[in-house]
């Protein structure tokens, strides 16, 4: 492979930090998981930034979740399409890091118990911003559907699928795929 | 098998961070869609590594900290067992092969994106993952119900919050460290009135 390959991708070292810092504040104001800032993460990285393209970032998603393993590996292909194996470094690093760092400092705290005040308000007090969250990186995956009526119809087909069977998610991205490929979507 | 006559199995432990990595690596390989059952499966049911209450802890207290859950879950687990150098080993299970499959996977689709089939594929699987993901927003809303902010002070920062993040577009920092803030003074108001009302 090319020594561009493992390179900046254009980028500068400040960006590739700029990059790793953006995705470490993330980290911390992930609560519910990282699918939940995934609409910063467009915001950022394909609005303010310019540096992939929405299909490249609901590329990246859809590919994350048609593969077993955690779901947070579609940061990895983030920082992949943006700057290659050190772009890579870049987003999984930021994003890992200060949450891995706190849950591992709380975890050998065995005082922190969940049933306290302060650990209660937080469940409590962040659960509707986690599931606006929820709702609003949904919108934006599905914004570049818009002009694509078959794709679009998939947004509740498969929100309806999930809701009324016990099926594994897996059949309606194989469905997808088809209905794509078929040039529907 | 009738629950009452049969004592709990005894748990068992991992005997070495090889039998963690691999434990954790092939539970993240079966979890398509999600870890987290899987690993409930395998941890408490197959391996007896854990047992449902030690698991609903250890969960609980992943879901509350900032970060993936099942990573969460896996350090705090490689802790326990075999202090940081455990809690990597696990995480690293966790990710390691799965990373290798998803770049495989987005290196065929590089070079093949310019076939429209495989274009148009992707474009129908991101359809696909957003409605993946509003599934889930619409599987958790009714628990607000139940919230202890009561039922429209949560409707109402869910759908502000919604609004800002997807629609203004605002940053995330500022909506959740002002919506949020606001929400946890809320919750802890309300759960020390009804804490000392009882």
């Amino acid at each position: 492979m090319s020594a561009e390959f493992y390179g900046l991708h254009g980028l500068s070292w400040i960006d590739l930090l700029r990059l790793a810092g953006h995705f470490a504040v993330l980290s911390l104001l992930a609560v519910g998981g990282a699918i939940t800032s995934a609409s910063d993460m467009q915001r950022y990285l394909v609005v303010e930034r310019g540096w992939i393209d929405p299909l490249q970032f609901n590329a990246s998603i859809a590919i994350a979740q048609a593969a077993p393993g955690p779901n947070i590996l579609f940061v990895a292909l983030l920082g992949w399409s943006v700057a290659g194996p050190l772009g890579l470094l870049a987003t999984m690093v930021g994003i890992m890091g200060p949450s891995s760092v706190l849950t591992f400092v709380i975890g050998r705290l065995r005082h922190a118990r969940q049933d306290a005040l302060p650990v209660r308000a937080f469940s409590v007090g962040l659960a509707p911003l986690t599931i606006g969250l929820l709702i609003a990186t949904g919108w934006v995956l599905a914004l570049p559907s818009r002009d694509h009526p078959f794709a679009l119809l998939l947004v509740p087909a498969t929100a309806l699928f999930m809701l009324k069977t016990a099926r594994s998610p897996l059949w309606m991205i194989a469905v997808g795929a088809l209905v794509g490929a078929l040039g529907g979507a | 098998m009738t629950a009452a006559s049969v004592a709990e199995p005894e748990l068992r432990q991992p005997r070495s961070k090889t039998e963690l990595f691999t434990a954790f690596t092939w539970l993240a390989l079966q979890g398509f869609g999600g870890v987290l059952a899987v690993a409930q499966r395998e941890l408490v049911e197959r391996l007896r590594w854990l047992n449902k209450e030690q698991f609903v802890e250890l969960l609980s207290l992943s879901q509350v900290l900032p970060g993936p859950n099942i990573i969460n879950l896996a350090l705090m687990f490689g802790d326990r067992h075999f202090g940081w150098r455990g809690a990597v080993v696990a995480t690293g299970g966790l990710l390691a092969a799965p990373l290798v499959i998803v770049l495989v996977l987005a290196a065929l689709y590089a070079q093949f994106s310019s076939v429209p089939q495989v274009a148009g594929a992707l474009r129908g699987m991101g359809a696909v993952a957003a409605g993946l993901v509003l599934s889930t927003a619409l599987k958790l809303a009714p628990t607000l119900r139940r919230n202890a902010m009561g039922l429209w002070p949560s409707v109402a920062m869910m759908v502000v919050s919604a609004a800002a993040i997807g629609w203004l577009r605002w940053p995330l920092a500022w909506v959740v460290l002002g919506l949020g803030a606001a929400g946890y003074a809320w919750a802890w108001y309300r759960l020390s009135t009804t804490d000392s009302s009882t």
